[in-house]
């Protein structure tokens, strides 16, 4: 509860920050009209030359593409900004003023960051939810829209962790300035179903990247795809991976030496 | 007193100017090669892009029975390998950089020198290259054994290849040099370089070979420069290309990169007059 309260302080501070800049919501609109576009082209380019990829038709592949969109939101609004940050300050040897706070550092350096313009994507995203599950032909439930929701909100669990994990790794290799670069690269990945790719790389995006987890699974939701064991596989990992990540946090924290005192 | 100025011959103006590529080249190279690491997380991002777009459209070959419009899996895989390395190639200093550079005021030590500031770019980035693809190599390896692409080329095509994808670095940098001056004029450009983008994604053969686009697209390719920096470079390659249309694609690579070199030059005349730097 306390991590709760600390983090709807956080996020008000910065959202009062970020609405200072208004113009800023526009030029992000724009860029999100811009991605959306392109991206429903490359899907009407693929039906154009198919009627169904590996058995999922082009609404339920929308259902896929809202659910990365509005994912890449929620990463890009709060997940993002506070790991690169939390990367640049173990560099610059800044971090102590986070860890000297009388919180829990996780909670402190997974929630100074909020960038509210982003949200423009998690709405776009979820539209297009909206479109591509009213093209579905089976009929889509109360549990399965609960289900989905559930799943989503696991789904960005399990992103935070591989980021924060990922971060925690400038403790030891300080130059990590391609990060996210090579997270925006492999979340591409996510756009289709992570079924149609080959094995080896299938259970990477799977278990290494949970991508498969975090996009494709809640999409499986509200498709009529899903069986409860990938429910239950999921619930498990995350809490193993959430275990893990607190651990090798608190792990990599006993490198900081600090640079800056 | 004035002094006349001796005029520097023209050949030893040509020997200073390859001097200076040379040396350039040489502290990139070494330069690069200092981030091995960082290097290859970087690289791993971008193959991401091929991979998805070769998965997405090998998926569908099969399911059209082996092939959809001439292409079988083993082409896509050609086709997208090769798209990697031409990819490398055309990487050059971003409009987002632009923004940087004209924002933090570095561009005053750029115009202190001698030379045009593109020398700087096109000698830097060239070195860059060496080092990438070097790297690269293995990766292509990897991709080659996991993906089993089908290609068949003759030596004239990998000459063809060889001169072309320094052809599309040259177009690739002359437009990408015109778009990042646009940060001279305005500091909200990011709209207009996201635009430009997306265009080049859909027309250019980056995101699929050229021959899967409606046919008014193709056509529409056919007038721009886009197509010259992925998809001719690439069809060298792993297209059976007639020795006409690869020679002709040579010439309409220099058409082009002649066409980016004039424009830059009349834009960089006309755009550094608005240049101000506070400090440095």
């Amino acid at each position: 509860m306390r991590a709760l309260q600390i983090g709807w302080l956080y996020f008000r501070v910065g959202a009062m920050n970020e609405l200072q800049y208004r113009a800023n919501f526009f030029v992000q609109l724009f860029q999100s009209a811009l991605a959306l576009g392109v991206a429903v082209v490359v899907l009407r380019l693929v039906y154009s030359h198919t009627t169904e990829l590996n058995g999922w038709s082009q609404s339920e592949l929308l259902v896929v593409l809202g659910i990365q969109l509005l994912m890449g939101g929620i990463v890009h609004a709060a997940i993002q900004p506070n790991m690169q940050r939390l990367i640049d300050e173990v560099q610059d040897g800044k971090l102590d003023y986070a860890l000297t706070k009388p919180e829990d550092a996780q909670v402190i350096v997974s929630v100074r960051e909020i960038q509210i313009w982003q949200v423009v994507d998690v709405i776009s995203g979820g539209v297009v939810i909206g479109v591509g599950v009213s093209g579905v032909d089976h009929a889509v439930g109360v549990v399965d829209v609960l289900t989905f929701i559930g799943l989503l909100l696991l789904g960005a669990v399990l992103i935070y962790c591989f980021w924060l994990i990922i971060s925690t790794g400038a403790f030891w290799i300080v130059r990590m300035w391609f990060i996210s670069e090579l997270f925006e690269g492999i979340f591409q990945t996510g756009r289709w179903p992570i079924g149609i790719y080959p094995g080896w790389l299938k259970y990477s995006l799977t278990y290494l990247v949970p991508i498969g987890f975090a996009i494709t699974v809640p999409a499986q939701a509200v498709t009529s795809r899903l069986e409860w064991t990938t429910v239950v596989v999921a619930v498990v990992f995350a809490v193993v991976l959430f275990g893990f990540t607190r651990w090798f946090w608190r792990f990599g924290l006993r490198r900081y030496s600090g640079a800056s005192a | 007193m004035t002094v006349a100025a001796t005029p520097v011959r023209e050949e030893s103006r040509l020997r200073s100017m390859a001097d200076f590529y040379a040396t350039t080249i040489r502290t990139a190279i070494q330069t690069e090669f200092q981030y091995r690491a960082a290097t290859y997380m970087y690289m791993l991002g971008m193959v991401a892009e091929p991979v998805i777009y070769l998965v997405v459209w090998s998926t569908i070959a099969r399911s059209q029975g082996g092939s959809v419009a001439g292409l079988t899996p083993g082409d896509f895989a050609a086709y997208y390998i090769v798209w990697t390395l031409v990819r490398n190639m055309n990487i050059v200093f971003t409009p987002y950089g632009w923004e940087h550079r004209i924002r933090e005021g570095q561009f005053s030590g750029l115009l202190l020198r001698p030379l045009h500031p593109i020398h700087y770019d096109i000698a830097q980035f060239a070195g860059g290259k060496v080092v990438w693809v070097l790297f690269y190599l293995p990766i292509a390896v990897g991709l080659t054994i996991a993906f089993k692409p089908t290609l068949h080329v003759s030596p004239l095509e990998v000459a063809v290849f060889l001169v072309a994808i320094w052809g599309a670095y040259l177009i690739r940098t002359m437009n990408l040099w015109l778009l990042g001056m646009v940060s001279f004029w305005t500091t909200r450009a990011s709209a207009i370089f996201q635009t430009y983008m997306m265009a080049e994604l859909l027309l250019s053969g980056r995101l699929v070979p050229l021959k899967l686009m409606p046919g008014w697209a193709q056509s529409l390719a056919a007038w721009l420069p886009f197509k010259w920096t992925f998809y001719f470079p690439i069809q060298a390659l792993v297209g059976d290309l007639s020795t006409a249309s690869l020679a002709g694609g040579l010439g309409m690579q220099a058409l082009w990169t002649a066409i980016g070199s004039v424009l830059v030059w009349l834009f960089f005349r006309a755009s550094i007059k608005r240049y101000t730097a506070v400090g440095n």
